[in-house]
């Protein structure tokens, strides 16, 4: 009968093992699309003046351009036959901690000009990041707007439940930002660890109303509804890009850069709700 | 002469086994900031979150002693049918991602759920509460409690029942004095697993609870946001919660050798 206990503590700590393992299986290198988009892009047409480009490109992004580069990257695998992009999206704080940590990337995208600091103070960026697009708060309120949110003075007001992003991340520290400079003091009822959760909370109706970028709320549909405000403009993130140093595939990385800086990029990025830096 | 009946090569994959899970934990302590670790641990948000940890899992591991033994009973002593169903359910959370289970709650008890709704009504509200943490970390460590209680209800059997039910006792009576205190052993080794279950409940919290300081916002948690700005502090409070952790599940195993005498004496 020890026997037997024993035998319930072995597939408990199996059980627990599978379920932590398959709590924490993360998305890295989400598959990347295939190269059979029915995208406008002149596909048979001079590809433009490199040279022939051939193997896989990684690109490590911010969660926030989740659907852009998606989009980029298929545009680009049509424009060079032979080359397949892997992408990973995730926090741009993560990201630079696999980076460093060895990741193989070959272009990192991040959400704001702190966590590529970090990478170029650990001297893992190629020449010099560009700065590509831009973001800006909004409020984002469940379609029928409980709350009658109109205003950002009205996040202050009582009663109402705002979720913000933990000042710890960007989006987190826009929002502070934000507050210092009208004098509002929001008092929110949770403060989430990604801008993402944010929405999640709003989308599902939990919270009255939610400081997100405007392109979450532009992708988002019609499950939120964003109330802009014209004091987002105290917060304004910068989205750099560059090619990482440890690159193998400079040549593609720097290809992959050049697309997305270029007008091709400038349009999906500017359908999606981003601004121009 | 104490024959194992192990061949040897069995060592050798049990050691790295063990290697395995020793060596992360190695390697985390190596990269401990100790001039630092005292003031990262001891920072006014680190307490908190250590705090509102230790009291959430202590009131989850009360509703799943409540709840679990009511359920370990159903199950271990008289079949019927669907029990093999009801047992696959409830042992469900053990291999759902937390996450999952974070959803599943928000769709039941939050403020749009099935029971939210209701409860909104009559003025009460879960989302964004302790409560909230507390219903995550049962949902997550209930199964913990009955796979242990019901392993040791089935193996106790059921005869000394039998006998005080002869001798006139209600079941009322049995459950109390007979049955409760011959599984004492697997019932708290199973509150200790689930406490230590709760203590590392993340996934379900941070997708049903959300993340406030002193409300909602357990250890794990405040590691997970740390880490984005303060690896070193993400690192120490990670140390501290191996360190409680490893104090619980070592109570935990050292109780059941002295408290196996009687179980030992019934079979």
């Amino acid at each position: 009968m020890k026997i037997a206990r024993r035998n319930v503590g072995v597939l408990l700590a199996a059980g627990s093992l599978i379920a932590g393992l398959a709590g924490c299986a993360g998305t890295p290198g989400s598959g990347s699309p295939s190269a059979t988009s029915s995208s406008a892009v002149s596909a048979g047409s001079p590809s433009g003046s490199s040279p022939q480009l051939s193997g896989t490109v990684t690109i490590y992004a911010a969660a926030s351009l989740k659907a852009t580069f998606t989009k980029l990257a298929s545009e680009f695998e049509a424009k060079n036959p032979g080359t397949k992009v892997v992408l990973s999206f995730a926090g741009s704080s993560d990201l630079v901690t696999q980076i460093t940590q060895g990741a193989p990337a070959d272009v990192f995208a991040s959400a704001d000009t702190k966590n590529m600091g970090k990478l170029s103070d650990a001297s893992l960026v190629d020449g010099k990041a560009t700065n590509f697009a831009t973001n800006v708060l909004t409020i984002a309120v469940p379609p029928a707007n409980p709350a009658s949110i109109a205003s950002f003075a009205d996040l202050a007001k009582p009663g109402v439940k705002v979720v913000v992003c933990a000042s710890q991340v960007p989006c987190g520290s826009a929002a502070q930002s934000v507050e210092k400079a009208t004098g509002t003091t929001i008092k929110p009822v949770s403060e989430e660890s990604s801008v993402t959760d944010v929405l999640g909370k709003v989308s599902s109706g939990e919270a009255d109303a939610g400081l997100v970028y405007v392109t979450d709320v532009k992708s988002a549909g019609d499950k939120v509804k964003g109330v802009p405000f014209p004091e987002a403009s105290n917060a304004v993130n910068t989205y750099p890009i560059a090619t990482v140093g440890t690159s193998k595939h400079k040549d593609l990385a720097a290809a992959f850069i050049s697309l997305v800086t270029g007008g091709e990029g400038k349009k999906v990025l500017g359908d999606a709700g981003f601004g121009v830096p | 002469m104490n024959y194992s009946g192990v061949p040897r090569w069995v060592y050798g994959l049990a050691a790295m086994g063990g290697l395995f899970v020793l060596l992360p934990l190695a390697a985390m302590v190596a990269k401990v900031d100790w001039s630092r670790f005292i003031p990262l641990v001891a920072s006014e948000s680190s307490l908190t979150a250590l705090g509102l940890s230790l009291r959430t899992s202590a009131a989850s591991t009360a509703l799943c002693v409540l709840f679990g033994i009511p359920l370990a009973l159903v199950l271990a002593r008289r079949p019927f049918r669907g029990q093999r169903l009801l047992r696959a359910f409830v042992l469900l959370p053990l291999v759902l991602p937390p996450v999952v289970g974070g959803i599943a709650l928000l769709y039941t008890f939050g403020r749009q759920g099935l029971l939210g709704k209701n409860l909104e009504l009559v003025g009460i509200q879960i989302a964004f509460s302790t409560t909230a943490v507390v219903l995550a970390q049962t949902f997550v460590a209930l199964p913990f409690l009955v796979v242990s209680l019901e392993g040791a209800l089935r193996t106790a059997g059921n005869r000394y029942e039998a006998v005080a039910a002869t001798l006139g006792a209600r079941p009322a009576t049995i459950l109390r004095r007979v049955t409760v205190p011959m599984v004492l052993p697997g019932l708290a080794s199973g509150a200790v697993l689930s406490f230590a279950r709760s203590l590392g409940e993340f996934g379900a919290t941070l997708t049903f609870a959300g993340s406030l300081q002193g409300v909602t916002r357990t250890l794990p948690l405040e590691i997970y946001l740390q880490r984005e700005t303060d690896a070193d502090a993400a690192v120490a409070l990670s140390l501290v919660l191996v360190a409680v952790a490893v104090i619980v599940v070592g109570l935990s195993y050292r109780r059941p050798h002295r408290a196996d005498i009687p179980a030992e004496a019934a079979a």
